[in-house]
């Protein structure tokens, strides 16, 4: 909420002199940010004066319409300036810069030539003087406002400062100079008067006559006030006093009438609406829209209304999207002259429900939706009506209202409460002191019980905690000292999290490097990679970032290899790169909770239910490594890297869970068909690895022969500490076995088998040679067996009787020979 | 020869004198052959020892015995010396250049917010805290309506959330981590002392300094006698960690629904004041929400974005060099070893 201090010095005695950081620590103080600070007339230097059109020449053959306009600036000769704007005529007051005068951004103005005259000063807009972004024209003054020759920066109350604060959701008393006013004051230890002490409203009682007010829709709203004015002049223009200030709000002047609802809302918080009384059909009713379907706002939009909406309607129609905005039927014209002002206070959620359905956030709206003082629908609908009256040549006619205004209830408080949260010692005078400055009143009914009664505008003061942060605000949070509490001994990571850091720094100091992605993915792009299936079915967003990209991803690899991509745009050769996170799949129907009361824990069942519409979503680790691995440099190539080394990783990465994998051959999108392994444990998949299909390397523009894997870490089973048996330190017997097989035959399956028939004395079996231009379909494949014997020496004889019992058991199981 | 002292002086003398000039091993080989090998004059004296007489057989020995020491220890002595020689010659000729890289080194390194999830982590499991984690795609209930944030309550549009079709699955993605606050709550009895780091989505603009996918720390406690002071103090101690000892700290008045009273953390770093976190006391409606009984506990929590703390802490500039998985970038933060 912006608010110019010349407005609040009317109802707090600020200091003469404020510096701007002690205004803006003043605010955010007491909870309340600044936005900005605005020094309006900073830069500004006369002369600047009003001045009277005399006389307009068009000046034609230019590119826009140029005017050579005569000033009569109250000096004793007229002066004729060039002007870019059209919206004046002749006898308009206007706002002149004569030469010498400076404006913001060192614009200094001097008689010169153009368009073939002499320019003996400026005819200036709102924005050339720095006070508004209005510049659709020059300044046009109210008739008579006004001599010639007055100074314009005295009556435009140009030099102003105008603080923009911003005011938290649980305030709405402060979007309005009385709130923000009162907190300023309170902050900075000022004297203060409430803008509503001025205000009578006796003489405009509740009768019979003018429009009268009924109300159906008892729960969205506690009290409403209608009241009625005739003769109204709309040709009377709002005083520059008020336009002013409206404008220094950051609102546009518009007419009286309307200007006048805005600045008592600005000045004391009520949003008010004025009808033409005159379009009323008969009364004024506050009911929900039901059968009525349709409404015309003051935006000239045309609304479909929701049966629940709350309108203001009169016998025929809906005249106004109650809270929210105004109808056009009704609006207030240049032909008006009777009006019906309305102030209410509404339900907060209705106004906040209607406000969102018709994605309309109005002034009004904004602060009914946050709660406005339930006092000031009688008074600020009698302080507007009273400036109608004295400014519009209008007379009352009469009041009608419904309801009565409700207040917060009064809350039971031990005010020891106060030191024994804050963990500091602040007296029972301070915290008397304090709630009084907010506003409270207090009954002290003992030592421990406060009887406090909010005021009307802090509807948000109810629990005993709401009252501590009133007094810590107002004693200063800085007053709160410090103090560190520790937990209970013995806290650790889980299981899980200690497996996320161990593998992130083997993966890390393996040589690759961690990258976050976004979760957000393409659906036809992820289809273009060959997930189908439960792997593509995905959650769509629905108020996605971009159209672009509204389904949440059902994997890794999709944002992985866009972001290789984008390292291999960058000038990088390879990249090796991975990321740790999860993946979301559509898999199950999505069951919906009915809404759950917040005033206690739910039962288990509905934690249950609750906990269960949220769909699981595993964790997986994926990689994707583009070109060879590591850097080329002065040593040669880096190294190459196959389908093989990722199959390798990802069967690390499973081993330093604890887990024991097996590996079979696997066809999943975007692998290589044949060169995908499938990882299991416990015989269900955990990982596939291997070598990137062609297509997708070819259509992303990645290396040939790139490679990627995907562990999934939720799915690994914990497992006990490994247990292991002595290591033995008897010589070992090295023997080597070539055997030949039939290349569909997984060299994993063949060592298997020769690890049975070896026998327990094999300590360890590993293939150092695999060659297959043997032809027939067959492949050799070259072990080295090593046995060891806990106890003695194994002999050579010993050894290659296990050694060709192994050979027996390759032939038993898949018709294996021995190579020569 | 003869074996006469003159005859066998004359031996050593020409043996040791050779040696002393030798200047190379190939040199002393020869050397070696001539005066110390078996058919050197000093071994063939040695070896005539049985033609000497008798009664003079002890004393000549003891001459040659004498010689021939004379002559190993001086050939020794050069051999030590010439090959030390030809060592250090040798290791000057195999010397390199060390400063050459090491491209054979695999080069990798853990994104940044991981290296200060884990430190802030350790932080805290050294404070008794636990580290708790939950889902990303959430129950609106467990990310709005147990935190004091009722359906169109203007709290709600403070968090520009990312909704799930369809709307009536009740699917956000999570705005904060503090359903993970909640879900500890429904599940644990006080005393609660965690922290909840995690990405969170909110829909604002990939820009300089904001990003629609970002990364929180929250820390909820809940114990007897929990106060405001407790919560400054864990802030105070926190922010010392984070940005270096003499780090000052300040809390402003602020609102959040589930928080009362409610403030804003900053920091103050390189001269100005830095919005650092939200934090406060639970709001006891929150506390009741999740069956704890009010009377007997209070908590506070607070909560902050990683994003922000890197870019102070290591004077990055940019939120697009964090969310776009350059490996350059995370190559310059390595392990995070310290």
């Amino acid at each position: 909420m912006k608010i110019p201090l010349s407005w609040v010095r009317e109802f707090v005695d600020l200091p003469k002199k404020i510096s701007l950081t002690d205004l803006e620590n003043a605010f955010v103080n007491v909870g309340f940010e600044v936005e900005n600070i605005d020094v309006q007339g900073e830069g500004l230097s006369g002369p600047l004066v009003v001045a009277r059109v005399i006389a307009i020449e068009e000046l034609s053959g230019n590119k826009k319409p140029i005017r050579y306009v005569e000033l009569d600036c109250g000096e004793k000769s007229t002066r004729f300036v060039i002007c870019g704007a059209t919206n004046f005529s002749v006898g308009d007051l206007v706002v002149a810069a004569l030469p010498g005068a400076i404006l913001p951004g060192d614009f200094a103005i001097s008689a010169r030539e153009t368009y073939g005259k002499t320019s003996n000063g400026m005819i200036c807009s709102a924005r050339e003087l720095g006070i508004s972004e209005e510049h659709s024209g020059i300044i046009v003054l109210p008739p008579d406002c006004a001599k010639t020759g007055e100074d314009a920066v005295a009556l435009l109350e140009i030099n102003d400062v105008v603080v923009d604060a911003a005011v938290n959701p649980d305030r709405g008393y402060a979007l309005s100079i009385r709130g923000l006013a009162r907190e300023l004051a309170a902050s900075l230890g000022c004297k203060y008067v409430d803008p509503i002490s001025k205000i009578d409203t006796s003489k405009f009682g509740i009768n019979k006559e003018g429009v009268q007010i009924s109300v159906e829709a008892k729960d969205a709203l506690s009290v409403v006030f209608i009241r009625t004015i005739a003769g109204f002049d709309t040709q009377i223009s709002t005083p520059l006093w008020m336009s002013r200030r409206i404008e220094k709000c950051g609102m546009r002047s518009i007419s009286l009438a309307v200007d006048i609802t805005n600045y008592v809302m600005l000045e004391l918080g009520q949003p008010l609406h004025a009808f033409d009384a005159e379009k009323i059909d008969t009364a004024l009713v506050m009911r929900r829209a039901g059968d009525t379907k349709m409404i015309t706002t003051l935006d000239n939009q045309k609304r479909n209304l929701d049966p629940t909406d709350l309108v203001v309607a009169d016998k025929s129609s809906a005249l106004a999207l109650a809270g929210v905005m105004g109808g056009a039927s009704s609006e207030v014209t240049d032909t008006t002259s009777k009006i019906a002002l309305e102030a209410a206070r509404f339900d907060p959620m209705t106004i906040a429900k209607g406000s969102r359905r018709h994605k309309l956030s109005s002034e009004a709206s904004r602060r009914l939706e946050r709660g406005v003082d339930p006092s000031l629908a009688e008074i600020s609908s009698a302080r507007a009506i009273g400036l109608m009256i004295e400014l519009g040549g209008a007379t009352y006619v009469g009041s009608s209202s419904f309801g009565e205004p409700k207040y917060a209830p009064i809350v039971k408080f031990n005010p020891n409460f106060v030191s024994e949260y804050l963990g500091t010692e602040v007296s029972l005078d301070e915290v008397e002191e304090k709630l009084k400055i907010v506003g409270c009143d207090i009954a002290k009914k003992s030592e421990t019980n406060w009887e406090i009664d909010p005021p009307s505008w802090r509807a948000d003061l109810l629990l005993s905690p709401d009252f501590v942060e009133e007094v810590a605000r107002m004693i200063g949070y800085d007053r709160i000292p410090s103090k560190l509490p520790t937990g209970s001994a013995g806290a650790t990571l889980s299981p899980m999290q200690y497996r996320k850091r161990g593998i992130a720094n083997l993966l890390a100091s393996s040589g690759y490097s961690e990258v976050y992605n976004y979760p957000f993915v393409n659906p036809e792009y992820v289809a273009s990679l060959g997930f189908k299936g439960d792997r593509a079915k995905s959650f769509r967003i629905a108020n996605p970032m971009s159209e672009e990209f509204p389904d949440l991803r059902t994997h890794l690899l999709p944002g992985l290899l866009q972001t290789a991509v984008r390292n291999l745009a960058r000038g990088s050769k390879s990249a090796a790169i991975f990321e740790i996170g999860s993946v979301f799949r559509n898999l199950t129907p999505l069951k919906a909770v009915a809404s759950v009361a917040t005033d206690k824990k739910p039962n288990q069942k509905i934690i249950e239910e609750i906990y269960s519409s949220v769909p699981l979503q595993p964790l997986h680790v994926g990689a994707v490594v583009a070109g060879n691995f590591g850097q080329a440099g002065w040593l040669g190539d880096a190294s190459e890297f196959t389908w093989n080394d990722a199959i390798g990783m990802a069967r690390k990465i499973i081993s330093n869970t604890g887990n024991i994998s097996s590996t079979v051959t696997s066809d999943f999108a975007p692998w290589h068909p044949g060169r995908c392994a499938e990882l299991q444990v416990d015989g269900k998949p955990v990982a596939h690895a291997g070598e990137l299909h062609p297509r997708v390397i070819a259509a992303l523009g990645l290396p040939e022969r790139s490679c990627a894997f995907v562990v999934v870490l939720s799915a690994l089973p914990f497992q006990n500490p490994t247990r292991v048996t002595p290591v033995w330190t008897m010589p070992a017997a090295v023997q080597d076995i070539a055997i030949v097989v039939s290349q569909d035959i997984p060299a994993e399956s063949v060592a298997a088998a020769l690890r049975t028939g070896a026998g327990e004395l094999l300590e360890s079996i590993s293939l150092f040679d695999r060659y297959e231009a043997i032809g027939d379909g067959k492949v050799s494949l070259a072990f080295t067996l090593v046995f060891r014997a806990p106890d003695r020496t194994l002999t050579a004889e010993e050894v290659s009787t296990y050694r060709l019992a192994a050979a027996q058991e390759a032939k038993v199981q898949f018709g294996a020979t021995l190579r020569d | 020869m003869s074996l006469t002292p003159a005859g066998i002086s004359q031996v050593v003398a020409a043996a040791v004198g050779a040696i002393k000039n030798c200047t190379s091993l190939e040199e002393l080989k020869k050397i070696k052959i001539e005066h110390v090998g078996d058919k050197s004059p000093i071994s063939k004296a040695s070896q005539s020892l049985g033609s000497v007489a008798a009664d003079q057989k002890a004393e000549v020995g003891k001459l040659v015995g004498a010689a021939k020491a004379e002559i190993q220890k001086a050939f020794d002595e050069k051999f030590s010396l010439l090959e030390l020689e030809r060592d250090a010659r040798v290791l000057v000729e195999e010397r390199v250049d060390v400063t050459l890289p090491s491209p054979r080194i695999p080069i990798g390194g853990l994104h940044p917010l991981t290296i200060l999830t884990n430190e802030i982590s350790d932080l805290f499991l050294g404070l008794g805290y636990k580290v708790a984690e939950g889902p990303e795609l959430e129950s609106e209930w467990l990310n709005f309506d147990a935190l004091n944030i009722p359906a169109d309550h203007p709290a709600r549009t403070m968090q520009d959330t990312f909704f799930i079709e369809p709307l009536e699955s009740k699917l956000v993605l999570r705005t904060h981590t503090s359903p993970v606050q909640i879900r500890t709550m429904l599940e644990n009895e006080p005393p609660i002392y965690v922290i909840c780091p995690g990405r969170t989505y909110r829909a604002d603009e990939l820009d300089a300094t904001h990003t629609p996918v970002f990364s929180q720390v929250e820390g909820l406690v809940v114990d007897r006698g929990i106060t405001m002071a407790d919560l400054k103090g864990t802030l105070d101690y926190f922010a010392r960690a984070m940005f270096g000892p003499d780090v000052k700290t300040r809390l402003r008045p602020s609102f959040f629904p589930f928080t009362e009273p409610s403030a804003e953390v900053d920091f103050y770093f390189n001269g100005r004041w830095i919005e650092w976190g939200g934090c406060g006391m639970v709001n006891p409606k929150v506390l009741e929400v999740c069956g704890i009984d009010t009377t007997e506990f209070s908590g506070f929590a607070f909560g902050m974005g990683l994003e922000r703390t890197l870019m102070v802490r290591h004077g990055i500039t940019d939120m697009h060099d964090i969310v776009e998985g350059d490996i350059r970038f995370t190559r310059s933060f390595g392990s995070g070893g310290r």
